[in-house]
């Protein structure tokens, strides 16, 4: 992906411009030529900084003990004391516990389904069928998480939802979804699945169409069935998209969305919906206990971090296709 | 290859492609039903969607939610509200992504690697919440528009996007042509690069529109006063936490028809708010399914 052109073309360039003093006079300018460039970029780089990077040089706060008169960068030194509370509290477990059972769910069940809605809808001959489909599968990625968790709370409830109309309807008792802890994971995924499948198909459906002609035509030669063409041309086809996309979702592992999981917790279903992102939001920003909570999110963050460089590393050395 | 066998795997294809066909049916009415079950239960009586007598059309059709919504001043100054930050938002967002791809796709441009690398990392790697919050908080932005507006001005993925269209589709001889006949870098982005874009500007200006109508975090964390609220807090309000504004009620004075328009009215403030980003959808499909294939498979 983008590193990758980005290495290409560093080598491209380094050839092109040669070594010597020759290419620093020349760099000086070119840098001259084009000083508009250099304005252009201004605004955007001065947001990177302010947004991006002064939060990150902000981090220190979870080696330090926070208070709002002396500052972040006058604040008392703590060391690791935040990260040692976290990891002792009896929260550290339950936390990595209910992040780790929903984004591994998320992954196991999001990542295949928009494959297999791709696969599926590259069978189809009939194109207004296939554009049905897709149509409506995208449309729910409009669909804001306000507006989404609402509709998981409406059709769940126990009074309103349809969901309940159908299980009175087979004679069943009503069943309060959003108040059993051991569905919150289930209701999280699935929901997901339903509002992200069509967006996330787009990806391997491009991919799919990539597929040179050529191979299916050989494949009707040899006499190779649907199931065959399938598993030979379109799953090698579609690999290395999949690989990408496997590895930053396994860089994600530790976020789960917080914008959802926290609309839809609520008191009864917190044992099993409390995650990292959201414990931070509460003990950091509503508790104002910032040196913690931030401790918590780095901690979260460096996991992460990890995690998507040794999958990287994992794909480059096993496969061909990988984030750089 | 013998005959009996050909027979044999043309039954074995079209079973698979009954099972294609019926996967996707299903797929297709799961997701289509919930949709127009939210959309036909807001056009009906209150009673019927208490009762659970709607199914597939409105019953009893009725406009009492509708009427509801728009009588409520809460809703309009959020709806508003949503407007300013959306237009206003989608405005600085492509200005900045265009002002941040551009230099990044000309090969002219010298410390673009640098540039790039610094932009990537900071999508693997973020300070985190509380310094994010602290750093809006210095900048003395917290519950002001502005807060709502600069946090989120520049999108790391959209740049990307946009980098990678610039690189692609204007030919590297244009700018050197471009150069050659005098014209500054200024005047190539905006008589040339510009004009040639406009496929990939749509597809900016949607997927921002999308995120910013549809933000509700920026607000969450930094905003306090109610007058600065975008519609997305006041729909958590009232759908989530259940707590509606009783000058709501103006119109129904009888507790028993009060509970059932606050049930309905849910059903039709979905509706609302979903309805501006979804009506342009069908016309701007293919933009959007162009930005995402550029996006990922280029990128």
């Amino acid at each position: 992906m983008p590193a990758t052109t980005g290495a290409l073309e560093r080598k491209k360039t380094k050839s092109a411009i040669g070594a010597g003093s020759l290419a620093l006079r020349d760099r000086g300018k070119r840098v001259r030529r084009h000083w508009q460039l250099y304005l252009l970029v201004l605004l955007p780089v001065a947001y990177l900084i302010i947004f991006k990077y002064i939060p990150m040089y902000g981090a220190q706060i979870a080696f330090r003990d926070f208070s709002p008169v002396k500052g972040i960068l006058g604040s008392d030194w703590a060391g690791f004391k935040h990260f040692r509370t976290f990891f002792e509290s009896p929260n550290f477990w339950v936390l990595i516990k209910n992040t780790l059972v929903i984004s591994l769910y998320s992954l196991l069940v999001g990542f295949p389904a928009p494959i297999l809605l791709a696969l599926a809808l590259n069978e189809v001959r009939g194109m207004r069928f296939k554009r049905l489909v897709q149509m409506v599968t995208f449309a729910p990625y409009f669909i804001s998480t306000i507006v989404m968790v609402s509709m998981i709370i409406l059709f769940l409830s126990p009074r309103l939802g349809f969901v309940d109309h159908i299980l009175n309807a087979f004679g069943m008792e009503s069943i309060n979804f959003m108040g059993i802890p051991d569905y919150f994971s289930s209701i999280f995924v699935w929901s997901n699945v339903w509002q992200g499948i069509g967006y996330g198909a787009v990806i391997y459906l491009a991919a799919l169409s990539g597929i040179n002609v050529d191979l299916y035509e050989a494949a009707r030669v040899d006499g190779a069935s649907r199931i065959r063409k399938v598993w030979h041309i379109d799953l090698p086809g579609i690999l290395p998209a999949a690989t990408v996309l496997l590895i930053l979702n396994v860089g994600q592992i530790m976020n789960v969305g917080f914008e959802k999981i926290y609309l839809m917790q609520n008191p009864l279903n917190t044992s099993t919906s409390e995650v990292i992102s959201t414990y931070v939001y509460k003990i950091g920003l509503l508790g104002a206990n910032f040196s913690f909570s931030a401790a918590v999110d780095l901690f979260n963050s460096v996991i992460n971090l990890i995690l998507l460089l040794s999958v990287n590393y994992a794909a480059r050395r096993f496969s061909e296709s990988s984030l750089w | 290859m013998t005959r009996s066998t050909a027979i044999r795997e043309s039954f074995g294809d079209k079973l698979f492609l009954a099972l294609v066909y019926a996967f996707l049916v299903l797929i297709l009415l799961v997701v289509l039903y919930p949709l127009i079950y939210i959309v036909s239960s807001s056009f009906s009586s209150p009673q019927a969607v208490i009762s659970g007598r709607v199914w597939l059309l409105p019953v009893d059709f009725s406009l009492a939610g509708y009427r509801a919504i728009f009588s409520n001043p809460q809703i309009m100054t959020g709806y508003g509200n949503s407007l300013f930050y959306t237009v206003f938002g989608v405005l600085i967002n492509v200005s900045l992504t265009v002002m941040m791809a551009y230099p990044l796709s000309r090969t002219t441009f010298y410390g673009r690697h640098v540039l790039m690398g610094l932009l990537v990392l900071t999508m693997m790697f973020s300070g985190g919440l509380i310094p994010y919050y602290l750093t809006v908080k210095n900048l003395h932005l917290l519950d002001t528009r502005w807060a709502m507006l600069l946090p989120s001005a520049m999108a790391v993925w959209q740049v990307i996007i946009a980098r990678t269209f610039f690189q692609s589709s204007i030919p590297k001889e244009l700018g050197e042509a471009a150069e050659l006949d005098g014209c500054s870098d200024f005047g190539f982005l905006w008589r040339v690069v510009l004009p040639l874009s406009k496929p990939i500007l749509a597809v900016l200006v949607l997927m921002y529109a999308v995120s910013q109508w549809n933000a509700y975090f920026e607000a969450l964390i930094f905003l306090k006063s109610t007058n600065l609220f975008p519609l997305q807090i006041i729909l958590r309000n009232i759908l989530i936490l259940n707590s509606i504004d009783s000058s709501m009620m103006v119109d129904a004075n009888k507790m028993a028809a009060m509970q059932g328009l606050r049930d309905l009215l849910k059903f039709s403030l979905i509706v609302v708010a979903t309805l501006p980003v979804l009506a342009i959808y069908p016309f701007v499909q293919k933009y959007f399914v162009q930005g995402i294939m550029i996006g990922s498979l280029k990128g």
